[in-house]
């Protein structure tokens, strides 16, 4: 995880809370085990049974799931655990790293290092995306690196598929070749790399018709293809909600065609995308470039750290920091990281926090990037933790005078009715403002003293997801459910 | 299609053998695995295990894997069991577990019975319109087909190739056009025409796509402005090779677009759609069709014994199975 400084204390923490459905089942797994010092066989062997199902709940692929585990299990046997840590979270830690550098350590691009002009030969199965990748990629090649492309499509097969091309190759102003009728796959395809040669294209695309592993005729004639062009590049584009049959596909597409990397489309939705894990491991291959909309700019570098997070239900953490690093304004987080370092924490710190907040888009718009924590957002919704929630607590901190915000001591009984009134509200929502600004300057206090182990356990979330889970616990104080 | 086996087919055992013949690829693995498991096997605990990670296999789930495992493991514990007789056992799990969602789309005379084709994009939605579009017109309905994919680049031009082969008109307008007011108009023209079906087509959409849903929530609700009664079927389509994210599919485009019935494509390739297990159970919602080709004739009204038995690689089975 790239650590981001105090900048995003609110939300570096709140990935704890992100572990989401696999830390809470390891939570009651480990529970017994709180304050032992390494993790036993028997510790592990229970863990990984929950590990299991979490991957395969996320569609990664059984006999993947099975290799994954036996790596892990020895790497978790006999690991330290950390004092800041829960057993839970340490497993989840081991299982993060490993799931990330089995999905490949970096983000490969496309590699265009050969003599012009360079082929490169889309496959894959039918309604995978081959045909609205070639055109996104085309056109970041084009725009990015400023190389000349040419597209072709050879699908002869799929009603209206080279018009589709077509279209894609004038909304991106990526040049097509000319269709002509009836012409077949390979004969569309010399044209195209003699086009490209002749007129002086640095890339030449090639969509292909969709076209399952198993049929013999279909692969046959893609071989022949890719003997003809002798692609630099064979990309597999695959459904990043494929199910187990994802191994079956790679597998046989790699062995048959032999496949450079893999394109993964409709990662924009909300599976867990453990196919590209499956697909990884039988092929080797590394994953280059993801699909994220219907836009044909909508085409990213594919992170492995952030997907192999999602695989485990854990949210895109690493996206979800980065939104809030770029919402929040960092002059101002700075200052006030800060005075919380020297021990000092305002009202209008804690105003200025929840500003902050909404400017996310509240705790309902935070959650709505992480996939399949939709539980936690009905929890949130119960807790009532919402934009008018922040906005009136807010405003009850806007009613105090300047003394008060610097000094609540001095805020007695008549001052708590006045602030009650001039912002609407009953004095028990004051009170409760003042609680939580007290819980959480007491702990500015506590850490100042080297008490505890840093900003993460401001919230109460980082030394541990409470055994009770979220909110309760794991909730800034005040914010819990009433 | 152009695989052999489907050659040797005779032409008039047709859509079942073809069917049968689908399916089997799909099926393979697991009836070998089923085989080299349970040979001269007791069912015990670990045999059970290796049944449950078949299933698993099959995009049953973990979960409903398990279940049915268990299942038959409680019942035949600790006895004999040859491949063939386990195969019949866990066709019959399956098959209970799916009967209910075998209720067969029937047309109403409403003039014209719309039918609203959903789902997310790259399932087969425009194909399986051309599959129907094909059905229904042999069986002497008239039928029209409404282009409402006005986003996918060419999807107009993909869905009118369909029209031809099918001989039946396609109602479109220039893409980028409002895919509602389309429908609307596709709904008064054939209720002029005195259609007898009107199949809409709809871009496709992932189901976390708030705005896109809302789109599709609209194209209901003006169709029911429109005729209450529309749209008489809403018809989601599940791509076979899709894994446990089908489950949500089937959940939210249920919630928002109301889907009646579904349809399962692409059960030609290896992959098997057991992920329809959990769907029945969870909603309840009947398969109207499977696809299992890219031919017009490939599509087949769904039956819930010969999708279990085929899913766990039986042989024997046919029309009266």
């Amino acid at each position: 995880m790239r650590p981001l400084g105090l900048k995003a204390f609110w939300f570096r923490d709140l990935r704890f809370v992100m572990f989401d459905a696999l830390t809470e089942r390891l939570g009651k797994v480990f529970d017994r085990l709180r304050g032992r010092g390494a993790l036993s066989e028997a510790d592990v062997t229970e863990a990984m049974r929950e590990v299991r199902v979490a991957l395969l709940e996320a569609d990664v692929a059984l006999p993947v799931v099975k290799d994954f585990i036996a790596k892990v299990q020895e790497k978790a046997v006999g690991a330290e655990v950390l004092r800041s840590v829960t057993p839970g979270q340490q497993v989840v830690k081991i299982v993060h790293d490993e799931l990330a550098a089995m999905l490949g350590s970096e983000a490969q691009g496309i590699d265009l290092n050969a003599p012009a002009p360079v082929v490169i030969l889309m496959v894959g199965l039918q309604g995978s995306g081959k045909t609205t990748s070639t055109a996104k990629i085309a056109r970041r090649i084009q725009m990015q690196q400023k190389k000349r492309v040419l597209m072709a499509s050879l699908d002869t097969r799929r009603p209206a598929a080279m018009d589709q091309l077509k279209v894609l190759g004038e909304q991106t102003q990526v040049e097509t070749l000319p269709i002509i009728a009836n012409q077949m796959p390979g004969d569309i395809a010399r044209r195209a790399v003699t086009a490209g040669r002749l007129s002086g294209y640095d890339v030449v695309m090639l969509d292909t018709a969709g076209r399952l592993a198993i049929d013999e005729a279909l692969m046959a004639e893609i071989i022949a293809i890719r003997d003809l062009v002798k692609p630099h590049e064979t990309l597999l584009v695959a459904d990043a909600l494929t199910g187990q049959d994802a191994v079956n596909t790679a597998k046989t597409f790699h062995e048959r065609v032999g496949i450079t990397g893999i394109v993964l489309t409709r990662l924009d939705g909300d599976g867990r995308g453990g196919a590209a894990l499956s697909m990884r491991a039988v092929t080797g291959a590394p994953i280059k470039l993801a699909g994220t909309g219907e836009k044909l700019d909508a085409l990213e570098d594919f992170h492995p750290q952030r997907i192999a997070g999602r695989i485990l239900g854990m949210g895109d953490v690493v996206s979800l920091v980065e939104k809030a690093a770029a919402t929040l304004d960092a002059d101002k987080a700075e200052a006030m990281a800060k005075r919380m370092q020297a021990g000092t924490f305002t009202l209008d710190d804690l105003a200025e926090q929840l500003r902050q907040m909404r400017k996310l888009g509240g705790m309902g718009g935070i959650l709505g990037m992480i996939p399949g924590i939709a539980k936690v957002k009905n929890q949130l919704a119960e807790a009532n933790l919402d934009d008018k929630v922040i906005k009136r607590q807010e405003a009850i901190i806007s009613s105090m005078t300047r003394a008060e915000r610097t000094k609540p001591d001095i805020i007695n009984g008549s001052r708590r009715k006045r602030i009650a009134r001039g912002s609407g509200v009953d004095v028990s929502e004051v009170n409760k403002i003042l609680k939580m600004h007290r819980q959480m300057a007491d702990m500015m206090k506590e850490m100042k003293k080297g008490k505890r182990g840093g900003l993460a356990s401001l919230f109460g979330i980082g030394g541990g997801m409470p055994p009770g889970g979220f909110p309760g616990g794991g909730l800034p104080p005040g914010f819990g459910r009433k | 299609m152009s695989d052999d086996t489907l050659k040797d087919v005779p032409a008039k055992k047709g859509m079942f053998a073809r069917l049968k013949a689908g399916l089997k690829r799909s099926t393979d693995r697991l009836a070998d695995g089923v085989t080299a498991l349970f040979t001269k096997r007791k069912l015990d605990a670990d045999a059970v295990f290796d049944l449950e990670e078949l299933l698993i296999t099959s995009d049953l789930g973990p979960g409903p894997a398990r279940k049915i495992a268990k299942a038959i493991g409680a019942r035949r514990h600790d006895k004999d069991i040859t491949p063939a007789e386990l195969r019949d056992v866990l066709a019959e799990e399956i098959a209970a577990l799916l009967a209910p969602a075998e209720k067969n789309l029937l047309i109403t005379d409403a003039k014209p019975h719309v039918i609203l084709v959903v789902g997310v994009n790259g399932g087969g939605k425009t194909t399986t319109i051309g599959k129907l579009a094909a059905r229904f017109a042999s069986s002497g309905r008239k039928v029209m087909i409404a282009a409402g994919d006005t986003f996918r680049a060419a999807a107009i031009d993909q869905l009118k190739v369909w029209g031809e082969r099918a001989n039946v008109p396609v109602i479109a307008r220039a893409p980028g056009s409002d895919a509602a007011s389309l429908a609307h108009d596709a709904l008064s023209e054939a209720r002029n025409a005195g259609a007898d079906v009107l199949l809409i087509d709809t871009a496709g959409r992932l189901q976390n796509k708030a705005g896109l849903m809302q789109e599709l929530a609209k194209i209901v609700r003006v169709l029911k402005k429109q005729s209450p009664d529309a749209p008489h079927e809403t018809l989601l389509v599940l791509d076979a090779t899709t894994g446990q994210n089908a489950v949500a599919q089937a959940e939210i485009f249920g919630a928002t677009a109301g889907v009646t019935g579904l349809a399962v494509t692409k059960l030609d390739g290896t992959a098997r759609g057991g992920v329809l297990v959990q769907i029945v159970e969870r909603f309840g919602l009947p398969v109207r069709f499977i696809g299992f080709g890219e031919a017009i004739d490939e599509l087949a009204p769904f039956e819930a014994k010969t999708f279990a038995r085929a899913l766990v690689g039986l042989e024997t089975f046919g029309p009266d199975a």
